[in-house]
């Protein structure tokens, strides 16, 4: 009620001049800078390219992340769902290369399988997000453990480990182009057209910001918020198979991962309980928390620094966020 | 006035609430299970009145991060930074010891201090910045670990044996430190049922704006709410001091009080969304937590196991009253 009346005083008209573009990209454009200026190196394509490639596991993740946000909830699962696909691509795999062509599809069975549960959960039984998703972390954590049975043990043939590790040699103009690059613009081309070009998108955005609205407007909420929890689970899946690429198999390869997607969701603009966000956005919030990483490791500063900075970034950036949203009214 | 009108109309019968009744019924429920197992495994020695004093005694710690956290829920706020906080303040207090009798005053008041500043930073953050809760206290978390982490890598300091009556002594025969968490939660039910503060509480957890404008200092609450959890968390850090003679950095991570503590609550029957719900929930939840371990370990249930079913038992016993609600929750 008080946002409009705002929006039309003489001083939001003035703030109003200014293009509206994400803070995010500034963020991240002058980490980038100051990544460069403290190593130059990495303004070569070997250095930006396996920048992007260490980001695109995360990067997938906080886009797939912001359809459950958006639409009003949280994924804490993801985390263990991409243990789990570790964990469990190598438990199937056997160590037998040609294995790789049916394990990727059933992995991602599995995350349509724990993206439904979430969902059902949340819809039908009217557990919350936060609770349902919890849950689902712990039993899939206990189902890693029971699968490998607590020492997980083999390696990821190089057949699986070839989208997350590969870089494709000798493309012209950038030398190299890591596979995992091509998955991250392929999967975000599809959910950022998914989100903001199609009725699906609007549907997930109408929900997070009211749901009885969207509901009595004739949104199908349960089928629309349990798509968004599958679609969130599925990226899980893909940064599973990605992070399977570079780093070994263990039973706390996801750990964390879901905290930092909402990270990267969040400073990437998103409103947490829903209503707002972009996928171009959360991708590039991913990037700035890779960029807040390989600053403070150029840094050499040691890992609880880059604790609290990442703590001390994360409350800024929301702080700026909502200061900003509250001056020009929107 | 309408004393005259009830005493004319026949008054009708209190209505059975579900709802209300659900933590009872439940807690009920695992005693049930928990007795038939040991008899139908045989084990009627664990039936006696140590054991069941070992089965409450298990959980203080978790028993009392969840008191602390039962007053921010009802705020409609959340705390996930209880878990670093249980760790800074074990640690800062054995170290301020370090086995010296005379060091515990100081010791106990400098963890309540730190306590108190943790609590006002997260309620000022929430309040004056309008951070959401959420991040506002992952944020917080992220630089307590993080400051941690930097000074000590392993237990640090020791207790006097004169602070280990907290978790070891006896009082009439019964452990101190039940009859502290005992206390505890009849203090919280005091100020939650019968103080002006505790229908404050009630009042910002039901409608932020409504409690404004009924003239309550809504942030003043919250703030107070989250000192109050922060304190909760600190005797809890002091408690597992005293118990494991030392404090180590990783005793709250190890825990995961904080997501266990929402969930203990939530099982109890507070809502999420703030407002309703109140401690003997949260005392039942903590109860159901300590005797579903009972239970498998009765049964032996293999490891793995226990923690997949534990994952489904949280959701499930969240969705046994959830699932009738006609709202769209978050």
């Amino acid at each position: 009620m008080s946002d409009q009346i705002l929006s039309t005083t003489p001083k939001a008209a003035h703030t109003r001049r200014l293009p509206q573009v994400n803070p995010v990209y500034f963020i991240l454009a002058a980490l980038i800078v100051a990544i460069i200026l403290n190593n130059p190196a990495f303004a070569e394509p070997a250095g930006y390219m396996n920048f992007l490639k260490r980001a695109a596991p995360l990067a997938i993740l906080a886009a797939g992340q912001l359809y459950v946000i958006v639409s009003g909830g949280f994924d804490l699962s993801v985390g263990s769902l991409i243990t789990l696909v570790v964990v469990g691509s190598s438990m199937l795999l056997n160590n037998d290369p040609n294995a790789t062509w049916w394990v990727i599809p059933v992995m991602f069975g599995i995350g349509l399988a724990v993206g439904l549960i979430n969902g059902l959960v949340v819809c039908y039984l009217k557990v919350p997000s936060l609770i349902a998703t919890l849950g689902m972390m712990i039993t899939l954590n206990g189902f890693a453990f029971m699968w490998s049975g607590g020492a997980p043990r083999g390696y990821l043939p190089d057949s699986f480990r070839y989208f997350g590790r590969v870089n494709i040699m000798d493309v012209p103009l950038i030398r190299m182009l890591p596979v995992a690059l091509i998955v991250l613009i392929t999967v975000g081309f599809v959910l950022n057209w998914l989100m903001h070009r199609t009725n699906l998108g609007r549907m997930i955005h109408a929900i997070g910001d009211n749901p009885r609205a969207a509901q009595l407007a004739g949104v199908p909420v349960n089928r629309v918020r349990i798509i968004a929890f599958v679609v969130s689970s599925l990226s899980a899946v893909v940064t599973g198979i990605l992070l399977g690429g570079f780093a070994g198999v263990s039973t706390d390869v996801g750990t964390g991962y879901e905290l930092q997607a909402i990270t990267a969701a969040v400073l990437g603009g998103a409103q947490l309980l829903g209503g707002r966000g972009s996928v171009p956005a959360a991708i590039a919030g991913a990037l700035t928390l890779t960029a807040i990483f390989t600053l403070l490791n150029f840094l050499s500063l040691p890992q609880p620094v880059r604790q609290v900075v990442q703590g001390l970034i994360l409350i800024v950036a929301v702080a700026l966020a909502m200061y900003r949203r509250k001056r020009t009214g929107q | 006035m309408s004393d005259a009108t009830v005493g004319q109309v026949p008054a009708t019968r209190p209505r059975f609430h579900f709802d209300r009744w659900a933590p009872a019924l439940l807690l009920m429920a695992a005693v049930a299970i928990y007795v038939a197992a040991c008899v139908m495994t045989g084990q009627t020695q664990y039936l006696n009145w140590s054991n069941l004093l070992a089965v409450v005694g298990r959980s203080i710690a978790l028993g009392i991060t969840a008191i602390g956290q039962t007053f921010v829920i009802l705020v409609a706020s959340i705390d996930l930074s209880v878990a670093s906080l249980i760790s800074a303040t074990a640690v800062l207090a054995s170290v301020i010891m370090n086995g010296a009798p005379t060091m515990i005053v100081p010791a106990v008041a400098a963890a309540l201090a730190l306590g108190v500043t943790v609590g006002l930073v997260n309620g000022l953050i929430i309040t004056r910045l309008d951070v959401n809760p959420l991040i506002a206290t992952l944020g917080v978390s992220l630089v307590i670990q993080g400051c941690l982490s930097a000074f000590v890598s392993n237990f640090a300091g020791s207790v006097p044996p004169e602070f280990q009556f907290f978790a070891y002594g006896n009082l009439a025969g019964i452990p101190f430190a039940i009859l502290f968490f005992f206390a505890l939660a009849i203090a919280a039910f005091l100020v939650l049922r019968f103080t002006r503060f505790g229908s404050n509480i009630y009042a910002v957890g039901g409608n932020q704006d409504a409690a404004h404008f009924a003239g309550i200092s809504t942030r003043k609450v919250i703030v107070i709410t989250h000192v109050i959890c922060s304190l909760c968390a600190t005797l809890a850090g002091l408690y597992l001091a005293s118990r494991l003679r030392s404090g180590a950095p990783w005793i709250g991570a190890n825990g995961v009080y904080d997501l266990e503590s929402i969930a203990v609550v939530v099982i109890g029957g507070t809502v999420l969304a703030g407002g309703r719900g109140g401690i003997w929930g949260t005392v039942a939840g903590v109860m159901i937590f300590s005797l579903i371990d009972s239970i498998f370990n009765v049964l032996g249930v293999d490891a793995f196991v226990k923690q997949v079913l534990r994952g489904a038992i949280i959701v499930a016993a969240v969705a046994l009253y959830a699932a009738r609600s006609r709202r769209i929750v978050g």
